[in-house]
């Protein structure tokens, strides 16, 4: 089936960190050496280890390579058969999991810094996400400080699940910044392991884990929601990547009625959540959970109540569906429109200053 | 309509209710500072026995972290769930979704921080008439 | 009287009779437990006591809406806590609604999550004998659920084959804050006595392990943990699913109590798009995961979700399956669900009859 547009925006693309000697031109003499001394390497994500087929479709590995850290394959297989104007890169490696605030500064800042030179330098249509050092909210809001200068960088990176809910009042100096420079802030799935994947500790497989990564985004949902961020920052706009969304209607309709119970409690959160989260919320496409039919998925689309909530996105280079069958069944060709071009457009304020 | 009393002034002294059957119908009569005000005893959400539960203060906030605390004693909470009622108007404090097939009318007036939702407890004018407490039904 | 009870007075011939998944006794105080306690248990309760993962001797770190956790109106009044007084819950609950089954669900204390083990096994005893002998024998619409200190499975099997072939207790109970996740091998055996002695398991949200209430990881308010039950329960169900206990045991029945059900759907849609690309990792698992919880699964309706639009839920009922689906009030809790006025889908006279009453006499066995 042939795309039905040119000019999508491609919202979730993830070049792959090769290894750390990829960064290690990215990193300060002092780093540089402690890297190598030291043997730091391996830091590809437990969230989404790199030999798994469902991490790395057919053809997305180059010679002995990971999925996605090819750019000529990123070209051909992500870009060309969506005639994609613009795609995000959310670069998906472990420097937010580790413990040395420091070192995870200094790989946050040399992976931006590798994006920056190796992928939106030489290739036009990409744009980037700034990756941040999560562990330390001032060294994330330097990385921000620092990094917002650059308009090809349109939103900043979180896992999905780190040390605690972020509607926590510690983690506002990063929405101050992230309003401040008009930048999303994007919830992206996956863990930094400082909690177990599911709260009944560790599960066996790969699967649950996977499934689990949308618990993590509802918690971080009521958990914003909730403390009062979007009261606080009315100008912020959160990205949840990679969640699903077919669960929204219930979560919203559960937000609610809890709410209404218990108003006194979060007297901040000034009206329902589910008005809340259309206005400020917006979700990735891929992986869709989408269900067995297209009129169920009509409907459930409808019970979200916008058509302004959904992002286009391949999740290149992971496996979510066989050669372009990129759109699942039971979108409305309006629903579709907004959600290749108007809602990225949207969504990310930068991506506009490259339109004529 | 017909007016009933349903207890002297001094049955119900200020923060104090009573429940009474008037009609056949369970209804309750609050004393908020010396002024009372009747609510018939059914919340509209599941029909719960709204008179019965707890009076608050309103908590309303701007900001997250802060709490600004007015009209103590002048809120119900219906126990069942939990809303909560102006006593004065019967109004609730929560608002569902604007997506509504029911098409009640919303107003945020000006400088309110709560908003006011379509549910809405049934009120019934009292008034007092000498040393008794009457209610119109 | 409120309006509602003389409405319901005045028809009693028309009410369908039902049977109520999740109703809460409660003792008075762990006192209540001593008959059914040895001398050196007795003591140990008095002086250590309930030990948990919890760092409060006497409350959650999530200060629940209401004391506990209950409607105003159900503190009985010749006193007690709601749901302690078997005559108060009577009148306000069994023969007000026309209940002709009321599944028991004791939350407080539990015995499974003692971090002193033989304490726990000790607890579980006891409050399976004071169950037996102060509940379901003195009101036969009483069921009670087999509460087993299911960390410990041999443990565990024992006090099921215990109780096995009592009539009084319709299924077995763990809390659903495990150390591991429940799919994990080590529950097992517990599964299959259970379905050995033909009952379901019955998991309602309860028990602490020290996991943080999310992996996103501590949240703050009350408003977030009430939720959280049903996003937690999402978990749960996946391990169960994924862990091939439903493949393994086909004669395994479970039913989530008190999640309310909404969420269902969606995470089985989630669960088969990414079992389909992840088969080769679980090849115990020989059919989509949606077939195991719709064959093997009952969810309880309570809390009851309210869209806007009423009809929204009919599609989440539907799609669960009609016999899935287990009304439950929740008795006494604040966010309870009145039988009258709860369920505002219309349901056909098939399905009332369904939700409200048989698919829980199939469940637990109630005609046999």
């Amino acid at each position: 089936m042939s795309f039905p547009t040119t000019g999508a925006i491609d919202c979730d693309l993830h070049p792959a960190v090769p290894g750390m000697r990829a960064l290690l031109p990215y990193l300060d003499d002092h780093w540089r050496e402690q890297v190598v001394v030291r043997g730091i390497d391996g830091l590809d994500p437990s969230s989404f280890p790199v030999n798994i087929p469902a991490n790395g479709r057919p053809g997305s590995r180059p010679d002995g390579g990971k999925p996605g850290s090819d750019l000529a394959l990123l070209q051909q297989q992500a870009l060309a058969p969506f005639h994609t104007r613009f795609g995000i890169c959310n670069v998906l490696y472990g420097a937010q999991s580790v413990h040395n605030v420091d070192l995870a500064a200094a790989l946050s800042r040399a992976i931006n810094d590798w994006l920056a030179a190796e992928w939106l330098d030489r290739e036009p249509r990409l744009r980037g996400s700034i990756v941040v050092p999560i562990q330390d909210i001032d060294l994330a809001v330097d990385e921000i400080d620092r990094r917002a200068a650059d308009h090809r960088f349109v939103q900043i990176l979180l896992p999905a699940a780190s040390d605690a809910p972020y509607g926590k009042r510690r983690y506002w100096p990063l929405f101050a910044a992230a309003e401040r420079h008009g930048l999303p802030v994007c919830l992206h799935a996956g863990s930094t392991f400082r909690h177990a994947t599911t709260l009944n500790g560790w599960p066996s497989y790969y699967l649950e884990d996977t499934v689990a990564m949308s618990q993590a985004h509802q918690a971080q949902l009521l958990s914003l929601v909730s403390e009062g961020v979007f009261t606080k920052f009315p100008g912020l706009t959160v990205v949840l990547a990679e969640s699903g969304f077919t669960w929204l209607p219930q979560f919203m309709w559960r937000a609610v009625k809890t709410w209404r119970a218990m108003r006194a409690e979060i007297p901040w959160v000034d009206r329902a959540p589910s008005e809340i989260i259309r206005d400020h919320v917006r979700f990735t496409l891929q992986p869709t959970d989408a269900p067995p039919d297209a009129a169920m998925m009509a409907r459930t689309i409808e019970q979200i109540g916008t058509d302004r909530f959904l992002l286009f996105s391949t999740d290149y280079p992971h496996w979510h569906f066989d050669a372009q069958a990129a759109l699942p069944e039971g979108l409305s060709p309006a629903l579709v429109q907004r959600m290749l071009i108007d809602n990225p457009l949207e969504t990310y304020p930068r991506l506009r200053e490259s339109l004529p | 309509m017909s007016k009933h009393v349903v207890a002297t002034v001094a049955e119900i002294p200020p923060g104090k209710r009573k429940l009474v059957t008037v009609r056949g119908r369970s209804i309750a009569v609050f004393n908020l500072d010396g002024e009372f005000y009747g609510l018939f005893n059914r919340c509209p959400h599941q029909g719960g026995p709204m008179c019965e539960g707890i009076l608050t203060g309103l908590i309303q906030s701007n900001e997250p972290g802060h709490y600004e605390y007015s009209r103590a004693g002048e809120i119900l909470r219906c126990p069942w769930h939990g809303w909560e009622f102006d006593v004065r108007t019967g109004q609730s404090f929560c608002d569902p979704s604007k997506i509504s097939v029911r098409s009640y009318p919303m107003e945020v007036a000006p400088g309110q921080t709560v908003v006011q939702g379509p549910y809405v407890a049934e009120t019934i004018p009292v008034t007092v008439e000498e040393q008794y407490v009457v209610v119109e039904m | 009287m409120s309006q509602t009870l003389l409405e319901r007075a005045a028809a009693p011939a028309a009410r369908l009779m039902l049977v109520d998944c999740d109703v809460h006794h409660a003792l008075r105080s762990p006192a209540d437990l001593h008959p059914y306690l040895s001398q050196r248990w007795r003591d140990h309760l008095k002086t250590y006591g309930s030990r948990k993962p919890t760092p409060f001797t006497g409350a959650s770190p999530f200060f629940k809406s209401a004391p506990a956790l209950s409607r105003k109106d159900t503190w009985p009044p010749a006193g007690g806590t709601p749901g302690s007084d078997l005559a108060f819950m009577q009148e306000q609950l069994l023969d007000r609604y026309g209940i002709e089954a009321g599944m028991l669900h004791l939350l407080s204390i539990t015995g499974m999550d003692q971090r002193n083990q033989d304490f726990g096994a000790a607890l579980c005893r006891a409050i399976n004998e004071w169950q037996y002998a102060e509940w379901t024998q003195q009101d036969r619409r009483l069921k009670a659920a087999i509460v087993v200190p299911g960390e410990d499975a041999p443990a565990a099997i024992a006090e099921i084959e215990h109780w096995a072939g009592n009539r009084d207790f319709c299924q077995v109970s763990l809390v659903t804050h495990t150390i591991e996740p429940m799919g994990r091998r080590r529950y097992w055996p517990i599964f299959e006595a259970a379905a050995a002695n033909g009952l379901p398991i019955g998991l309602h949200s309860s028990g602490s392990n020290g996991h943080a209430i999310s992996p996103a990881g501590w949240s703050s308010f009350y408003t977030e943990e009430h939720h959280s039950i049903a996003i937690s329960q999402q978990g749960l169900v996946s391990s169960l699913v994924c862990e091939g206990v439903f493949s393994r045991i086909p004669a395994l029945k479970v039913v989530i109590v008190e999640a309310g059900l909404a969420w269902v759907p969606s995470l089985c849609w989630r669960l088969d798009r990414h079992w389909a690309r992840m088969r080769d990792e679980v090849p115990h698992l020989t059919r989509p995961p949606s077939e195991y919880i719709r064959e093997q699964m009952w969810f309880t309706t309570q809390p009851m979700d309210e869209p806007e639009n009423p009809d929204d839920l009919r599609d989440i009922l539907s799609w669960l399956g009609w016999d899935r689906i287990l009304f439950a009030t929740d008795y006494p809790h604040w966010d309870f669900d009145d039988p009258d006025t709860a369920m505002k889908v219309s349901l056909t006279e098939q399905q009332r009859r369904m939700v409200f009453r048989d698919n829980a006499r199939s469940v637990y066995g109630l005609d046999k």
